[in-house]
């Protein structure tokens, strides 16, 4: 039996990017790659960081993990004041989400263009929504604590606006998607707009805007254990205080708690995500 | 003519009906009581207090106007040089942020970019490695980038380096994860087909998987560049440079107009970026359907 040799002319022929030179072939990605590096070490110079405090700060980050070991509260009431706060900070997610969500709802259908038609107030809506998105929880938080004082209520708030942004866009995106077919149907059948709406294109996209509501629930639980920083409530306060009071042994203990309640919110909320797309697999 | 079903046949479908809308009645009733029990009780956790927000709301748009205010009184937009006084600085600490947020999303994208390989169940056996580097990015992940820039200011002092590496290490967590997402879902008939060509792990990665993944790594890192720039928008707050530490200054000090400007500047540099990096996903998806 004899070996078939392969008709090197006939492959080139056919393919003749496969045997292209490969510096040749690659050449684009391979400029891309040489510019995003170069600003990459532009930008490290630029910044002026040296790199005698980048080996010196491994050093003291070393001993610090030394020191996170064994992660301890100190005491049994240290503990339970870490768990208020916790919770403190779960609830603020929550209650920040859900307010998020009810409030972008309308403006998200004035934001959507293929349900308010007048261009200007489509415009000024989406204007309007990206200027919200684009102030960070943080500097919410500061704005809110002006308002209502220390504490978690102007965390959730700050969460709640600022969520409100993003919520905005992502409902109105998801409006646009929706099917058109539903909606020419209820009107057709006599139904008014706002019919339209509310049995054409609700039922459709509600899952969608449900399991993002979800999926930001997860984000925010991360978020809201940073907004304690300045002051609005939660775990954040414990967590800045006790990093800057080198007590690393609470650090640890603090970040392992997080840890274990962000991976309970995660899983329950792919559970319930899971249970809510799965029927619309059809 | 027109065809009716008999009473007899059509009041086992009425009663299905009946019985399918009330078990979904049911489920939406129980599911809102549960919801509005967490709601209560998160509520009272949170300090919730309607009154005081009632009371007080008027102060939220009292700080609005006099953010947009000068100390003379007349609003901001009549005197662009005064309001603006400090524009070449603070363009500069912009560029700052800007910088921070692209060398922390590159350096990030790299290391997700070698996790999301060990950690994708489709292409590595061993379940160590594999729940290892899951863990590893679910950490980097979780905590919050401000909790490793306060670590990182203590260890590496102030200034961009510890924002940098902060934002490097939760962008390691996020990216890895969408990265390792992408991979689990590719076609795995090329990755086959090398390795019965007697390609090695590496090799199989670099001709089979690459292909596969490339564009849609590419937009998943400029996504998170733009929330990059948020974020080292605000790590000057802890001291991990950027233009955030002018803003906490200028807040805390009551600077007023000072806040309008830097919020503005933040918040037209954000919108730029987000039209900037939306082009370009736009282009890197077109380009991949036309191949």
């Amino acid at each position: 039996m004899t070996t078939r040799r392969p008709d090197i002319a006939a492959l080139r022929r056919d393919h003749p990017g496969a045997f292209e030179n490969p510096v040749r072939r690659h050449r684009v990605a391979l400029a891309v790659a040489v510019v995003l590096m170069a600003i990459l070490v532009a930008g490290f110079w630029a910044l002026g960081v040296p790199a005698s405090r980048f080996v010196a700060g491994l050093g003291k980050l070393g001993a610090f993990i030394g020191h996170m070991l064994p992660p301890s509260t100190g005491t049994w009431a240290k503990f339970l004041v870490y768990l208020h706060a916790l919770a403190e900070t779960v609830a603020i997610a929550l209650l920040g989400t859900l307010a998020a969500a009810v409030l972008a709802f309308p403006l998200g259908l004035l934001a959507a263009r293929n349900i308010v038609p007048q261009a200007a107030i489509h415009f000024l809506s989406r204007r309007f929504l990206d200027s919200v998105r684009g102030v960070d929880e943080l500097i919410w938080a500061l704005v809110w604590i002006n308002v209502v004082g220390l504490g978690p209520f102007a965390g959730a708030l700050a969460i709640a606006t600022a969520n409100f942004g993003a919520f905005g866009k992502l409902f109105s995106e998801a409006f646009e998607a929706a099917k058109s077919g539903p909606v020419e149907g209820v009107i057709a059948a006599g139904g008014a707009a706002a019919h339209g709406v509310r049995y054409g294109v609700v039922p459709e996209v509600l899952p969608v805007l449900l399991s993002q509501i979800l999926y930001y629930f997860e984000s925010n639980t991360r978020s809201a254990t940073i907004i304690g920083i300045v002051g609005a409530g939660g775990i954040g306060l414990h967590l800045s205080e006790q990093i800057r009071m080198i007590e690393y042994q609470q650090v640890c203990a603090l970040i392992l708690m997080i840890l274990v309640v962000v991976a309970m919110i995660d899983a329950m909320s792919s559970r319930l995500r899971l249970a809510i797309s799965a029927p619309r697999v059809r | 003519m027109r065809f009716k079903l008999p009473d007899s046949a059509v009041a086992p479908l009425l009663a299905g009906h009946a019985s399918a809308v009330a078990a979904r009645r049911r489920d939406a009733t129980l599911f809102a009581a549960a919801l509005g029990c967490a709601v209560a009780a998160a509520s009272v956790v949170a300090e919730v207090d309607i009154a005081v927000l009632a009371a007080n709301f008027h102060r939220l748009p009292d700080y609005i106007a006099r953010i947009l205010r000068l100390d003379s009184g007349a609003p901001v937009w009549t005197d662009p040089a005064e309001w603006l006084w400090g524009l070449d600085l603070w363009l500069l600490l912009m560029g700052e942020t800007i910088l921070i947020a692209y060398v922390g999303t590159l350096t990030g994208a790299m290391g997700g970019f070698v996790l999301c390989f060990l950690s994708a169940t489709n292409l590595v056996r061993n379940p160590i490695v594999r729940i290892t580097a899951k863990r590893v990015l679910e950490f980097c992940r979780t905590v919050p980038e401000l909790v490793f820039a306060l670590v990182f200011v203590q260890a590496f002092g102030l200034g961009p380096l510890p924002g940098i590496l902060a934002l490097a290490i939760h962008t390691i967590g996020a990216l890895g994860k969408l990265f390792a997402e992408v991979v689990e879902n590719i076609d795995m008939k090329p990755v086959d087909g090398a390795v019965s060509c007697g390609a090695s792990w590496t090799q199989s990665i670099r001709y089979a998987v690459l292909p596969q993944v490339m564009s849609n790594f590419a937009s998943y890192a400029l996504l998170r560049f733009e929330i990059n720039v948020r974020g080292a928008a605000v790590m000057g707050f802890v001291g991990a440079g950027g233009i955030g530490q002018d803003l906490i200054e200028a807040i805390r000090k009551f600077y007023y107009s000072d806040v309008s400007a830097l919020l503005l500047l933040i918040i037209v540099t954000v919108m730029l970026i987000d039209l900037a990096t939306e082009r370009i996903r736009h282009a890197l998806l077109g380009w991949e359907r036309t191949r």
